[in-house]
């Protein structure tokens, strides 16, 4: 792996009123790389990925892209970066169909310039397909589709723009075991073809099995990184529910002291 | 079929009855059906009623409400309040409202009166043709700067649209109020008048009604073969041939019968009798019948009777008008990238956000649209009046929002269609016209008007739970 990191978030605060949901993280990625983010529930996680993504904007910090500093102030700024996001609550529009999800934002269009719902289904179907097999109807507004037939929609949005980072927020939290396996081999797919991932999950056999790297978060803090091989279950579970860093990992700003 | 309604068959139910699979195969939305099949009964019951009431005038149950002259009225009437409905449905899908377009018409409309009467008028010299091309561009682009005003407060001062266009309501009349000086402001210039519909030159005739109706029978082949070819291009399931074939029937004899109607209604005898003299078409002689919409010669009196000389008025410029609105707004929404944004923003406007979408620009754009049709109708409603005055608007905001509403726009956001609008303002208009032919007291028109409204939500309800 090349030394230089894909991305890098470097000391990064957000406060929401008094709450100070992230206070000083930091985290990279190198292309590649599956990096686990890991947290007790109010943890950070999804809002540290947020800054990342544009949905919020930064108190404080900075982020770099393959080492240079980049600017971003909003949804639109992470897609040019190519900064693809599955979120934790899939952020789909529920009275449209997937197609329409899919490419919302990105409509395809006919040379006059009406949006060519055609193509996009056509493409929608290829996308769905590769994800969730079974999955028949393009016509329905998501809204009427099962918790996993949703998160595939917001799969496969992610997965189709040709991203380079790929952030995932519980995206497994709704599929089934076969659905599941398939996003893992996905996840070890796209990874081979040299995208970064943060994975953000609740379940450590998933990260185990999928992630090069984890961070452990809480109360807004990093408690620590580590290779997912110099560290066991045991140890990241201390590491989340104590804030103890284990021997094999790098401790950061939220590590109890006392373990130091 | 648009993006935005639940039109596709249910793959579940397969042995179903006829109608069923009939509905299934054309993938007409069935609600759309149930209105038509209301309007037509309240307009059968308005006739019947009429008919016991008031006599036979040559309605087709025996009363005055199905008559071509009835009819083409009603369209005429429901013009104004059609076009800015197609706006009202965009502004309630994105989850946002707008009270304040009956005072917006009549601020405009004085404006534009204003700009005619008491200055273009006396500097250019009356009857100037810049006049109303000036009137016209003036009043469009008040509207469309109000509207984008209220946009503004809405999206980026982050007021409540509720309040900032409640505010317009009580504001904008104000301003018209005091524009007008309280004055009736009156003529309008001559060409502008054409806009409103009450004089011959608005008149297109039963020659331009015929053809513009056969191009869009063509139109609507060409939508529906063209739709059917380019899933035949990305191999997606087909609607069967005789299902494709019954929907281009079915559009083709609605668009040539509601023409039919039209070119059936003959210009009043005045004006059929000024216009023959002014252009040498010599009157046939016949025999007096007060109840002809023909004249002939009975000696030398010009006079009515059953045959002679008609002249089929065809449709009026403020119907066309709306029909052209209601043709480019139903377009916007399904077919644009513009449109797409606004049902999605009225379906998560949190989603349509982290996809990069200008929520905020987006909601200034569709109340400057709104502001847009305010003028549309603005001017159809000062031409049709040939005046204008600060009460021109008054209670349209309630009339616009009850069309979108009982046109099936959700007022939970992104569910609504353009032309569930314009059948919910001629049902709303239909209901006003047959009570006011009935001899109805105003206050018993509203008190039923209301109740209608109430009860096609209720339905709605009802129909939405049971669809499912
Ligand atoms: N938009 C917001 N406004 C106010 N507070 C917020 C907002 N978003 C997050 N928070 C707060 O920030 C903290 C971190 O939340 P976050 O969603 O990042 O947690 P998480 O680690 O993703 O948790 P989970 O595992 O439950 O998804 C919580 O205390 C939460 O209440
Ligand atoms: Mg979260």
């Amino acid at each position: 792996m090349s030394n230089i990191p894909l991305i890098e978030m470097r000391d990064i605060s957000i406060a929401f009123g008094g709450i100070k949901a992230v206070d000083h993280a930091s985290v990279d990625l190198y292309p590649g790389e599956v990096v686990g983010l890991l947290g007790h529930n109010g943890a950070g996680k999804s809002t540290l990925i947020k800054v990342l993504s544009g949905a919020y904007k930064r108190d404080a910090g900075q982020i770099f892209i393959d080492g240079k500093e980049v600017a971003i102030n909003n949804p639109r700024d992470a897609k040019a970066l190519g900064i693809e996001t599955i979120y934790q609550t899939l952020a789909l529009a529920d009275n449209v169909d997937a197609a329409a999800n899919l490419y919302l934002g990105r409509e395809l269009r006919t040379p006059f310039g009406t949006l060519d719902d055609v193509a996009m289904e056509a493409a929608t179907r290829k996308v769905m397909h590769r994800l969730n097999p079974n999955f028949r109807r393009f016509k329905e507004p998501v809204i009427k589709l099962s918790g996993g037939q949703r998160q595939s929609v917001a799969i496969a949005r992610a997965i189709h723009f040709n991203a380079r980072i790929l952030i995932m927020d519980e995206p497994t939290a709704a599929l089934g075991p076969q659905e599941t396996a398939q996003v893992g081999e996905l996840i070890k797919q796209l990874k081979s073809e040299g995208i970064g991932i943060f994975l953000i999950s609740h379940d450590l056999h998933d990260v185990f099995d999928l992630a090069d790297r984890l961070t452990v978060m809480k109360n807004g803090k990093v408690v620590g990184s580590a290779r997912t091989s110099d560290v066991d279950h045991d140890g990241v579970l201390g590491m989340i529910i104590a804030g103890k860093c284990p021997p094999g990992a790098i401790p950061g700003p939220g590590a109890l002291q006392s373990a130091a | 079929m648009s993006k935005q309604q639940n039109s596709s068959a249910n793959p579940a139910l397969t042995d179903d009855g006829p109608i069923r699979r009939f509905l299934n195969a054309t993938e007409i939305d069935t609600r759309m059906i149930g209105m038509i099949v209301a309007l037509f009964a309240i307009w059968c019951a308005f006739d019947i009623a009429s008919g016991i009431l008031r006599g036979n005038f040559g309605g087709l149950l025996g009363g005055s409400f199905l008559t071509p002259r009835n009819l083409w009225t009603l369209l005429n009437q429901t013009a104004s309040i059609a076009v800015m409905t197609t706006g009202m449905v965009l502004i309630i899908v994105m989850r946002q409202i707008d009270l304040s377009v009956g005072s917006m018409l009549s601020l405009v409309a004085v404006a534009g009166g204003v700009l005619q009467v008491y200055q273009l008028g006396p500097s250019l010299g009356v009857g100037h043709p810049a006049i109303w091309v000036l009137a016209i561009i003036a009043i469009l682009a008040l509207g469309t700067a109000i509207g984008a005003f209220n946009g503004y407060l809405t999206a980026y001062a982050q007021i409540p649209s509720f309040i900032v266009t409640l505010g317009g309501l009580i504001a904008y009349s104000g301003v018209a109020f005091l524009l007008a000086k309280g004055e009736t402001v009156a003529p309008m210039d001559k060409t502008f008048k054409v806009l409103g519909g009450t004089i011959p030159a608005s008149w297109i005739g039963p020659f331009w009604t015929w053809t513009l109706s056969f191009a869009a029978c063509a139109l609507i082949v060409f939508a529906i073969v063209n739709g059917r070819r380019q899933r035949v291009r990305f191999k997606f399931p087909l609607r069967p041939v005789w299902a494709e074939v019954t929907l281009a029937a079915l559009g083709s004899i609605a668009v040539l019968g509601a023409a039919a109607v039209v070119n059936s209604y003959a210009w009043p005898p005045k004006l059929a009798e000024n216009y023959a003299k002014e252009n040498n078409i010599t009157i046939p002689p016949g025999v007096e019948d007060k109840a002809g919409d023909a004249i002939c010669m009975a000696g030398d009196a010009v006079v009515r009777c059953l045959e002679g000389l008609t002249l089929g008025t065809g449709y009026a410029a403020p119907v066309l008008i709306a029909f052209a609105i209601g043709a480019i707004m139903s377009f916007i929404a399904t077919r644009t990238r513009f449109g797409r944004y606004v049902y999605a923003v009225g379906g998560n406007p949190e989603a349509a956000n982290l996809a990069g979408i200008n929520t905020r620009w987006l909601t200034v754009k569709v109340f400057a649209l709104m502001g847009f049709l305010v003028g549309v109708s603005a001017i159809i409603s000062s031409a049709r009046l040939d005046a204008a005055t600060n009460a021109l608007g008054a209670l349209n905001e309630l009339y616009v929002i009850a069309a979108a509403v009982i046109g099936g726009t959700s007022l939970a956001g992104g569910v609504g269609t353009i032309y569930g609008a314009i059948l919910g303002a001629l049902l709303m208009q239909s209901i006003q016209s047959g009570m006011g032919l009935l001899n109805l007291p105003a206050a018993f028109q509203n008190i039923v008007v209301g109740t209608v409204l109430v009860i096609a939500v209720w339905l709605d309800q009802i129909y939405r739970r049971n669809v499912k």
